[in-house]
């Protein structure tokens, strides 16, 4: 059975490669049709058009497609992913930096969001009509209508600037702590296996009003789709022979409904997850967040080749990696749900 | 070094070497707590680059030549009217040369540098350390090597190492611009001697290595850099090109949100706020404790630019009733804020000095703009697009919208066009296909002339109007170089003034203003590069 899995395991991760060079050649494409031209942009304020020349050829943008394509290639074999130019940094070493600091926002805020929605959907669903619905109802319409940059604005006005509890929002850390040292980039972990806990109280606490305003954002669709699921789930005729069989109401909720209402809920995780990594831009751009989805509307307002294409490939590698993890994770829930069907 | 004396160091006790273990760190206190010899500022861009002289370094990153390299001599400082402090062009003083002659025949420069002059490293400044900077500047092509050129710097066999301390530029031709471009950030002087450590074959101007490691003698070291969240600089206690600076350390925390940076300012977290909006900067000028340095851009004017190359804009007729159709005064108020200074309404359609930029005659007319068109036989007016770039939209677009409305009223109906900021400068300035549209250039080396030669001269970059005037062409050529002091200068600049206030290529709406909020800071000084000089900073 293990082995098996294993070797099922490995041939989705196959299945991947296609889709990766699908991936690398589109985007290559699409960031060529950008408009603009990156040689006249980076020249600088005062270039002529020798100097415009000359920075086309430092680019290599006077070369042809294919040719440059296949510069792309070579290069991306050997792991480089090329020069963003308006970071001046290898895109490689800003991603480095900058998906950890993303990662890390959004899996708070996703913990943050899934701890308070699945419990309100499961008791909305169980109560409906009650004064928890009700606060269901309202907290998912808030949390649609609000936009994030928005939410983090009021939050900082109030917290910050008002009542001055919450830290200056300036990023990952403030002045007063010293970045720990690099292993995961994930300030929370790294400061723990420092064992410096009062950077990581300092992380911690910058995190708090960002993860607030993401989780606020993401909270509607997993509790809307908590309620729903559960509220079929319970209606449903297994639930209704558990109930018949004498089983105790406990048991009923956790066994029998919960446990098939999380199917659709993990399916709503993988997407908002998906979708809140680009979407946390504009938390990134109130907090001062260095991360990756600033990065990259960066890159895409200067059309910065290397930096576009460099984001879109590390996401494709994410999501074809968080497809597979939510795939086990169904296997987990149901065993009915196995890779040997396909 | 373990955590809590790195933390000690960081609040001015303890250990007094900055090793570059501790480079990492991230840690000063906040403004408020901070003791007296650290400044946090923020700024909303990004520095991408610590070499100014490497292809695609943005405009942020050139404050890094000006507070960790030195020059060979820099400008001097001036009280303007606010009682803020502004460079002073007219001002030439000594930086790493310590004095300088002109030949006897006038085309030649004779440098004698600083003996005590040491780079950051302790390595002496020697003549062949400014001559192999030099030579980079006016080699590796793109912006430096074309600012060096306004200076008519312009090839290596200029530039001659007497001896170690005499160093020596041969002149192309006798110009007043030559020794003020020795004064902006681009002929930085370069330690030779670790850059070329660090060169290689394909990298002979050590291009890779000079971009994240700055090698010079300037007042400040970078002691940190992560692109997109901050730089730290440390004094360089063993400056010798000038009086050491009053504060030890500068944070500069990058923060896009404008309303965030406002937020911070305003409740004393960082010291000051870079490069504000006009609006805050309106806002927050009344309030305690915070100082709003707003300070007219030299040279620099945000224009209307009517395209010559379309049919309707041949006819200077045409021009002249836009120009009396752009509702000035709302323009003004909606989309600067009042920050900044009026371009219209003079009096005169002669220049009485010669003044740059000032007031153009002309001011909102309706009247007389449907005059002009009917003169020029557009009494039916005509369609035109109005374009502008989304990277500047914060000005353009009021200012598009208020002008749209206004021409409405004179049977010109525009539209507006919106052009991604990747792709304006191609558009606007490199292919000038744009029939109308919203400009701007500020000219780095303060001269009338200067400007023209830029913004009015045809093919320049940017005289994105196409616009060509063969007085123009002769006069802008013969003045360039000239001295301010030669009784022909004046006569020729009003002139070149008077043509083209009543040709009309750009249309002048009105010179911006670069904003600087303060918090218990002092000794800010506004510089035309607009970008941050830290030397002269002290905390209050």
């Amino acid at each position: 059975m293990l082995p098996d899995r294993f070797l099922t395991i490995g041939l989705r991760i196959a299945q991947a490669i296609p889709v990766i060079f699908g991936v690398i050649v589109v985007s290559f494409i699409l960031t060529r049709a950008l408009p603009g031209d990156p040689a006249v942009y980076f020249a600088g304020a005062a270039a002529d058009e020798a100097s415009i020349a000359e920075v086309r050829s430092a680019l290599g943008l006077d070369k042809s497609l294919p040719a440059q394509f296949w510069i792309y290639l070579t290069d991306l074999a050997s792991g480089d992913l090329g020069q963003s130019i308006s970071t001046g940094q290898s895109v490689a070493s800003d991603l480095a930096t900058r998906l950890p600091a993303s990662l890390e926002l959004t899996l708070i805020s996703l913990v943050l969001s899934c701890s308070i929605a699945i419990p309100l959907g499961v008791l909305a669903a169980t109560r409906p009509g009650s004064a928890v619905d009700h606060l269901c109802r309202v907290l998912v319409t808030a949390g649609v209508s609000l936009p994030t940059f928005f939410t983090g604005v009021v939050l900082i006005y109030v917290f910050y600037y008002l009542l001055g509890i919450a830290p200056s929002p300036l990023g990952r850390l403030d002045f007063i702590y010293i970045e720990p040292d690099q292993v995961t980039g994930f300030y929370l972990i790294d400061a723990a296996i420092a064992g410096d806990w009062e950077t990581w109280t300092g992380a911690l606490k910058q995190l708090v009003l960002p993860a607030i305003t993401l989780a606020l954002f993401t909270l509607a669709p997993l509790a809307r789709m908590t309620r729903a699921a559960m509220l079929s789930a319970l209606s449903s005729d297994y639930v209704r022979t558990a109930r018949a069989a004498g089983l105790t109401e406990e048991k009923v909720l956790s066994t029998y409904a919960f446990r098939n209402a999380l199917l659709p809920v993990v399916t709503t995780l993988g997407m908002v997850f998906s979708f809140t990594l680009g979407a946390n831009v504009l938390v990134e751009k109130v907090f001062a967040w260095p991360g990756i989805g600033s990065y990259a509307v960066e890159a895409l307002v200067v059309s910065d080749y290397a930096a576009v294409q460099g984001f879109v490939l590390a996401m494709a590698l994410l999501f074809v990696a968080l497809n597979l993890v939510i795939d086990l994770t169904y296997t987990m829930i149901d065993p009915r749900i196995g890779f040997q069907t396909k | 070094m373990n955590d809590t004396s790195r933390r000690s160091f960081l609040k001015g006790a303890g250990a007094t070497a900055l090793g570059a273990s501790v480079l990492p760190f991230l840690k000063v206190l906040p403004a408020s707590a901070a003791s007296g010899d650290v400044v946090v500022a923020v700024t909303g861009q990004t520095i991408n680059s610590l070499d100014i002289h490497r292809t695609g370094t943005n405009r942020p990153s050139y404050q890094v030549a000006v507070n960790v390299y030195d020059r060979l001599v820099s400008f001097g400082t001036k009280t303007l009217a606010d009682g803020s402090l502004s460079y002073d062009y007219s001002v030439i003083e000594p930086e790493v040369a310590e004095s300088w002659e002109f030949a006897d025949d006038g085309m030649a420069i004779v440098f004698k540098l600083r003996p005590e002059g040491k780079f950051q490293d302790g390595s002496p400044i020697t003549a062949a350390d400014v001559k192999w900077s030099f030579d980079r500047a006016v080699s590796v092509g793109g912006f430096p090597t074309v600012q060096m050129k306004a200076g008519s710097l312009e090839k290596p066999e200029q530039f001659e190492a007497i001896d170690d301390l005499t160093f020596k530029i041969n002149l192309l031709r006798k110009s007043k611009l030559t020794l003020p471009d020795l004064a902006v950030p681009v002929p930085m002087i370069i330690n030779s001697k670790v850059a070329l450590a660090n060169a290689t074959e394909e990298d002979p101007w050590a291009m890779e290595y000079l971009h994240k490691t700055p090698a010079g003698s300037g007042a400040f070291k970078v002691a940190t850099w992560k692109p997109g969240e901050q730089l730290v600089y440390e004094r360089n206690d063993d400056w010798t090109s000038g009086p050491l600076p009053a504060v030890k350390r500068v944070v500069l925390r990058e923060v896009p949100s404008p309303a965030t940076r406002r937020a911070l300012l305003e409740r004393g977290d960082v010291n000051m706020s870079f490069n504000m909006p006009n609006k805050d900067a309106k806002e927050l000028s009344d309030l305690d404790g915070i100082t709003v340095a707003t300070t007219p851009i030299e040279n620099s004017i945000y224009c209307l630019c009517p395209n010559l190359a379309f049919e309707p804009f041949k006819d200077k007729r045409v021009r002249q009733a836009i120009a009396f159709a752009v509702p000035y005064d709302e323009v003004f108020q909606t989309a600067a804020y009042g920050r900044g200074a009026p371009m219209w309404g003079g009096e005169n359609a002669t220049p009485t000095d010669i003044s740059w930029p000032q007031k153009f005659p002309y001011s909102t007319d309706l009247e007389k703009a449907k005059v002009l068109l009917e003169e020029a036989g557009y009494g039916d007016g005509f369609e035109v697009p109005l374009s502008i770039s989304l990277s500047q939209a914060d000005w353009m677009e009021p200012t598009a919208l208020l002008i749209q409305e206004n021409l409405a009223k004179i049977g010109i109906t525009a539209t507006i066009e919106k052009v991604p900021g990747a792709n304006w400068r191609t558009a606007s300035l490199v292919e000038k296909r744009l029939p109308l549209h919203l400009e701007t250039f500020g000219g780095w080396l303060n001269y009338p002339c200067y400007y023209f030669f830029w913004a009015y001269l045809e093919g320049h970059l940017f005289n994105s109007s196409n616009y060509r005037n063969e007085e123009i062409e002769a006069l802008t050529a013969e003045t360039l170089h000239m001295s301010v002091e030669d009784p022909e200068y004046a006569p020729k600049i009003k002139r070149m003034i008077e043509i083209v206030w009543d040709e009309v290529p750009r249309i002048a709406l009105w010179q911006p203003a670069l904003n600087v909020g303060t918090h218990d800071v002092s000794g800010y000084e506004y510089w035309f590069h607009r970008q941050l000089d830290i030397r002269g900073l002290k905390k209050a």
